[in-house]
C-alpha cells in the first residue's frame, strides 16, 4: 500500500535522506537493508528531502536499502502483559520472549494540564534511612542522583527497585554496560521484584539512537499504568548518556551547540521527559529517580546543571553513601510532618551535629586540641555514618528514628541535642 | 479582515515551520497551519524569498509538506478585559481549567478556547454620543471584583473617532457592542468591553512616563532596606538552582504592596505552580481582606509545554500588565525565569541558522531583554492619575556563573540586582541575597546614609571574617572581633529572615524601622568587653533576644516585654 523508496541520497552519521512526498514529521519508517529490518523516524522535512534517524545505527545502510514509511509516529505496545518483560531501546523484546503488539500507544504524548495536578503527598518508603529519614522521596516527584562513575548508584537504584512501596516499577537503561543489565536482571528476577518490572535496555554496545528512545518508551507506559490507578517508580540510568546521544545527533544534524556541544533544547528535552513526574487526581501516579554522572565530579558541567533546575533536588552519591549535605529533597516537607512527630526535629537536630563534627574534624586534622565536645562529637559522627549512612543499613523509617535517638543517647546529654524538651521525655531511651 | 493570505507547508525543523504563501504576509503574523482536523498556531518570524519561517507553538509531530495554512493578518495578540483577574493562562492566554475541563489530563494540541469568561458585567458609560475619542480612552467602567475595571478605546485604533452610540448604564455580556464610533471617512466600528491588543506592541496610552520614587514594599528586609525596589522600577534576581529564587518570588507574589500580581511562570517545574494554584484561594490579603486570587493573574508556560509559546507567555503577561496600569493601578510582574525563554529565542535562532553570538544565544538576546524591561514604569495617564508596571525577573545562569549572556544582559537594563548566592543557600542563610554583590539603584524606606553606614559594618565585618580564616581568633584584635561580631549580628538578625515563621515571614515598613533603628545602634555603639569570649557571649544573648521579639507579632502580649529587654540588653554594656 505504502510507497517505497529505495533510493537514499546522503548518509551522515545516524541520519540519512530519501526524497519523499506526504511524509508526516515524526513518523516512522520501516528500513531494509542487508542486516535486516530496522526503523527510522522522520525528523525533519525540508521540501521533499526527508531526514531519518535509523534507530539500528546507519553503519552498513546502503544508498539503493529500501524505506517504507509507515504512516505513524513510534508507538510502543501497553498492556499487563509487560511486566516483568525486558524490551530493547525500539521497544522490541530482549528477553526471547513474545514480540507485543497489541494496544499500541504514542510515545512522547502531550504534557499534563498544570491545572490538573494535585499536590504531592504521599512519602514513598524505601528503607534507606539517607532517604526516609533525611530527604524522603515523595510520590511524583522527579529526583535525580547526581553520582560519578565507579559509584554504586546502579546497586542503589536495585535496592530501591527492590523495597520501594510502589505498585509498578519502570527501569529504563541507557549506555548500560552488559554487566550492569545482567547485575539488574539477576537482583530483581532473585528478589521476585521482576514480576511487577518493565524493563527498556539500552546497552553500551547498542545503537545511540536507541539510546534516546529509552526515557519517552518507559515514560510512555508509565503514564499508562498510572491513570490505571497505579504508583509507578520509573528509574532510568543514566541520563547523562541520554543528554550524550541527543548531542551526537543534533551535531550530525548541524545543529548550532550551544554550551560544551550540547544542543540549545538540551532543557526543554530533560524537562518534557522529567515533567511527566505527576499524580494525577483521582488516579495513580508517576515518581522518577534518576542517575545522572557528572563527569569530572562536575556539578555546573550542562547535564547536572540543566537537570538541577529542572528537578525537585537531588540526592549526591559520593563514597559510597547519600551525602547528607547538598542532598535536597523539595518535596519533603509535604510529607515528614506525618510520619511521626519526631521525624522533622530530630532530622534537622542529627544534621546539625553531624555539621559539627565536620568541624571538629577538620580541627583535628589541623592539629587543634580537642575538647570534651569535640571527642563527643566525633563518637557521634562515627556512629552516624556507620549506623545511618552507610547504604547497607536497611530498616523501616520508625526503626531508623529509633536507632536515631539510641545514636544521640549513646553520645550525648539531653541537653546538648538542641531538641524540644517534649520530644526528649518521650523518645530519649531510657536505659543505656 | 480584507486579505488574508494562504499557504503550504514546504519544510520541518523542531519546531520551526517554513511555509510557500500565495499573496502577502505580515511579519509577526499569525497563521494556522492544518494537520487533519486540528489548526496548529504559529507566527511568522522570518520572510525570504516568498517563504515564511513559522515559530509554531505547539509539538510539530505529524505535519507534512504541503499541508495548507491559513493566515489571520493579525500579529500575535492579546484579549484584554474584564474577568482577567484570577485566572490560569497558558503562554498563549488559553484559560488552562476550561482546557482541562475540555480535554482532561492532557494539553491537547490545537484546542484554542476564548480567553475572556463569558460573563455579563455591570457597564457604567463616562462618555456620551458625539464625544471624540482616541485609542486609550476611556469609555466607562465596570466593577471587577475590588477594582474599577475601566474599559478602552482599542489602544491600536489610528486617528480621531466620534462615539455615535453607547449602551446606557447596564447589564452586558463581555463581547457585546457597547459602542459604535466613527471616523471622518465614514468607516464604522462596534466596540465591546473586550479588546485585542498585539502582545508585542507596548501599550502607549498616557501622558508621558515619570521617574520610579516611591519604594514597592515585598515585606522582605533586605529588599526593602538594602536593596529597594520601587514602583514601576526593573529588578531580576540570578541564581543556582536550589538558591531559593522561586520561593522568593512566591513570598513576594503573597506579600507585595500593589494592586495587581501577575505570575508568569516561563518554562519552570509545573509543581510550583500547582503550588500557587493550591494556595491562594486559600490566604487572604492583609490589606483588602479579601482572597490573594482576586488580584493574581497566573501565566504558566512550564518547562515541558511547547517552547516557542515560553516567548508568547511574558510578553502577553506584559501586556496584562501594561493594561491594568491604564487603569491607574501598580502592578507586579514576576517572570520565573527569563533564562528559559532566553533558550526558547537561542533554540529558534538555531532553526533559523543565524550567526550565533555567545553561547549560542542570538545578537539580537540583548535588545529583547532590554525592550522587554523597558515596557515596566511609572506613568502619568491622561487624567492625572499615576499607575506603574513593575518587573522582577529571575535569571537562571548555566552553572551558577553570572558572567553568562542572560545575566549580563539584563544587568544592563535592570534598576535593582538581588543576586543569590550558593554559598548562603548551603548555609541555609535565607532570602540567599547576596548583600554584598547585590545593588539597588532605587531609593528604599530608610535613610540613605544610615544605610550605608550600615552597610560599611557589615563589609568590614566580613573583611575581618576572611582575615581570620588565615589567622585564626588568636590574631584578631579585640577591636575587629567586635566588628566581626556586629557584621555577623546584622546578618543573623535583619538580612536573614525566617519564611516559614508566620510573624517574621512578612515586616511591615514600620516595623523594618524600628527594626532597624535598633539595629543602627548596636552597629554604631561602642561596648566595654573584657575579651573575645566576652563579645561572643554578649552578641549571641543580644542575638537570640532580638531573634525573639523577630518572632513576636505586634498584638502578642509578650511583645512590648521582648522589645523593651532588646533594648535594655543592647544598651547594659555600651560605653557611656
Amino acid at each position: 500500500m505504502q510507497k517505497i523508496y529505495t533510493k537514499i541520497e546522503s548518509i551522515v552519521g545516524n541520519v540519512i535522506t530519501v526524497r519523499a512526498e506526504g511524509v508526516r514529521n515524526n513518523d516512522l519508517a520501516e528500513i531494509t537493508t542487508s542486516r535486516g529490518k530496522g526503523y527510522a523516524n522522520v525528523i525533519k522535512l525540508d521540501g521533499d528531502i526527508v531526514s531519518l534517524q535509523v534507530f539500528q545505527g546507519a553503519m552498513g545502510v546502503s544508498t539503493g536499502d529500501s524505506v517504507r514509511f509507515l504512516g505513524v509516529p513510534m508507538k510502543v505496545s501497553f498492556s499487563d502483559n509487560l511486566l516483568g518483560r525486558i524490551f530493547d531501546g525500539s521497544g522490541r523484546p530482549r528477553d526471547n520472549g513474545p514480540e507485543l503488539t497489541e494496544n499500541m500507544i504514542e510515545i512522547g504524548g502531550p504534557s499534563v494540564n498544570p491545572s490538573k495536578r494535585i499536590m504531592a503527598k504521599n512519602m514513598i518508603r524505601t528503607g534507606i534511612p539517607m532517604i526516609d529519614v533525611f530527604n524522603s522521596l515523595v510520590e511524583s516527584q522527579k529526583l535525580p542522583i547526581f553520582s560519578v562513575s565507579g559509584e554504586p548508584y546502579n546497586e542503589l537504584l536495585a535496592r530501591i527497585a527492590m523495597q520501594a512501596e510502589v505498585d509498578i516499577i519502570v527501569l529504563g537503561g541507557m549506555g548500560l554496560k552488559y554487566d550492569d543489565y545482567l547485575f539488574f536482571k539477576d537482583t530483581l528476577e532473585k528478589s521476585g521484584a521482576i514480576s511487577r518490572t518493565i524493563m527498556f535496555i539500552h546497552t553500551a554496545s547498542d545503537p545511540t539512537v536507541e539510546c534516546t528512545l529509552v526515557p519517552d518508551l518507559s515514560l510512555a507506559v508509565a503514564e499508562r499504568f498510572a491513570l490505571q490507578g497505579k504508583k509507578v517508580l520509573v528509574l532510568l540510568t543514566d541520563m547523562t548518556n541520554f543528554c550524550d546521544a541527543l548531542k551526537e545527533t543534533a551535531i550530525t544534524m548541524e545543529q548550532v551547540p550551544s554550551n560544551r556541544g550540547y544542543p540549545g533544547d538540551l532543557y526543554s528535552s530533560l524537562a518534557s521527559r522529567y515533567e511527566k513526574a505527576v499524580s494525577f487526581e483521582g488516579a495513580g501516579s508517576v515518581t522518577i529517580l534518576a542517575v545522572t554522572t557528572m563527569p569530572g565530579d562536575d556539578v555546573t558541567h550542562p547535564v547536572p546543571d540543566n537537570t538541577g533546575y529542572i528537578t525537585e533536588g537531588q540526592y549526591y552519591l559520593r563514597y559510597g553513601h547519600i551525602e547528607p549535605f547538598g542532598s535536597l529533597s523539595r518535596l519533603k516537607q509535604n510529607v515528614n510532618k506525618d510520619t511521626r512527630n519526631d521525624h522533622r526535629a530530630l532530622m534537622d537536630a542529627m544534621i546539625k551535629l553531624y555539621s559539627a563534627y565536620k568541624d571538629s574534624l577538620e580541627k583535628r586534622s589541623m592539629g587543634f586540641m580537642m575538647s570534651d565536645w569535640d571527642e563527643k562529637l566525633l563518637k557521634y559522627g562515627e556512629a552516624f555514618e556507620s549506623r545511618m549512612m552507610d547504604l547497607k543499613v536497611n530498616i523501616p523509617l520508625e526503626d531508623a528514628l529509633d536507632e536515631g535517638w539510641k545514636i544521640l543517647a549513646e553520645c550525648f546529654e539531653p541537653t546538648e541535642t538542641g531538641l524540644r524538651t517534649e520530644l526528649i521525655e518521650q523518645y530519649w531511651p531510657k536505659e543505656r | 479582515m480584507a486579505s488574508v493570505s494562504k499557504g503550504h507547508v514546504t519544510g520541518v525543523n523542531g519546531n520551526m515551520v517554513n511555509v510557500r504563501f500565495e499573496s502577502q504576509v505580515i511579519k509577526n503574523e499569525v497563521g494556522y497551519i492544518h494537520v487533519g482536523d486540528t489548526r496548529l498556531k504559529g507566527e511568522i518570524i522570518r520572510i525570504t524569498d516568498g517563504i515564511a519561517s513559522l515559530q509554531v507553538y505547539e509539538m510539530t509531530g505529524g505535519i507534512a509538506v504541503g499541508d495548507e495554512v491559513e493566515f489571520t493578518g493579525e500579529m500575535l495578540s492579546a484579549e484584554l478585559g474584564p474577568g482577567l483577574l484570577t485566572q490560569v493562562y497558558d503562554g498563549l492566554q488559553n484559560p488552562l481549567p476550561d482546557l482541562a475541563e475540555k480535554c482532561g489530563f492532557f494539553l491537547e494540541r490545537g484546542v484554542y478556547l476564548p480567553p475572556l469568561p463569558d460573563k455579563d458585567w455591570e457597564f457604567t458609560p463616562s462618555r456620551k454620543a458625539g464625544d471624540r475619542v482616541i485609542a486609550g480612552d476611556i469609555l466607562g467602567s465596570v466593577p471587577e471584583g475590588m477594582f474599577t475595571h475601566q474599559i478602552f478605546v482599542p489602544f491600536t485604533l489610528q486617528g480621531e473617532w466620534t462615539i455615535k452610540s453607547i449602551k446606557e448604564k447596564g447589564t452586558y455580556n463581555v463581547h457585546a457592542t457597547i459602542a459604535v464610533i466613527g471616523n471622518r471617512e465614514g468607516e464604522e466600528r462596534e466596540l465591546s468591553m473586550a479588546i485585542t491588543q498585539p502582545v508585542k506592541m507596548a501599550i502607549k496610552a498616557y501622558d508621558e512616563r515619570i521617574r520610579p520614587d516611591e519604594p514597592m514594599v515585598t515585606k522582605v528586609r533586605i529588599i526593602d532596606t538594602f536593596l529597594p525596589v520601587a514602583k514601576g522600577g526593573t529588578y531580576c534576581i540570578p541564581g543556582p538552582f536550589g538558591a531559593g529564587k522561586t520561593v522568593l518570588q512566591h513570598l513576594t507574589s503573597r506579600n507585595a504592596e500593589v494592586d495587581i500580581v501577575i505570575i508568569a511562570a516561563c518554562g519552570e517545574r509545573a509543581g510550583e505552580v500547582v503550588e500557587v494554584l493550591k494556595e491562594f484561594p486559600e490566604l487572604i490579603d492583609p490589606k483588602t481582606g479579601r482572597s490573594l486570587m482576586e488580584r493574581t493573574i497566573i501565566i504558566c508556560n512550564t518547562s515541558s509545554m511547547p517552547v516557542a509559546a515560553r516567548e508568547a507567555s511574558v510578553y502577553t503577561a506584559v501586556t496584562m500588565a501594561e493594561y491594568y496600569r491604564n487603569m491607574g493601578l501598580d502592578v507586579l510582574l514576576l517572570a520565573d525565569s527569563t533564562s528559559r525563554w532566553a533558550q526558547a529565542m537561542r533554540e529558534m535562532s538555531g532553526r533559523l541558522e543565524e550567526i550565533p553570538g555567545d553561547e549560542a544565544f542570538p545578537a539580537y538576546l540583548e535588545s529583547r531583554i532590554a525592550e522587554f524591561y523597558e515596557r515596566a514604569g511609572k506613568v502619568r495617564l491622561r487624567d492625572g492619575r499615576i499607575g506603574s508596571v513593575t518587573i522582577g525577573g529571575t535569571v537562571s545562569p548555566a552553572g551558577g556563573n553570572f558572567e553568562e549572556p542572560v545575566t549580563q544582559a539584563t544587568l544592563k537594563v535592570v534598576g535593582a540586582f538581588h543576586g543569590l548566592s550558593r554559598e548562603r543557600s548551603d548555609a541555609r542563610k535565607y532570602p540567599a541575597i547576596d548583600p554584598l554583590d547585590s545593588w539597588s539603584k532605587y531609593t528604599g524606606i530608610i535613610d540613605k546614609d544610615e544605610v550605608e553606614t550600615a552597610y560599611s559594618y557589615l563589609r568590614r565585618g566580613n573583611e575581618v571574617g576572611q582575615m581570620m580564616k588565615v589567622v585564626g581568633e588568636e590574631g584578631t584584635s579585640l577591636d575587629d572581633y567586635v566588628l566581626y561580631q556586629k557584621g555577623e549580628f546584622m546578618d543573623a538578625v535583619y538580612l536573614q529572615q525566617n519564611s516559614f515563621d508566620p510573624v517574621d515571614d512578612a515586616v511591615t515598613p514600620e516595623r523594618q524601622k524600628l527594626a532597624f533603628s535598633i539595629l543602627y545602634d548596636v552597629l554604631t555603639a561602642s561596648y566595654s568587653l573584657e575579651d573575645k569570649k566576652d563579645a561572643r557571649t554578649f552578641f549571641n544573648e543580644l542575638r537570640q533576644r532580638f531573634l525573639d521579639w523577630n518572632g513576636t507579632a505586634e498584638d502578642d502580649e509578650r511583645y512590648d516585654e521582648r522589645l523593651s529587654e532588646l533594648k535594655a540588653y543592647a544598651q547594659s554594656r555600651r560605653v557611656k
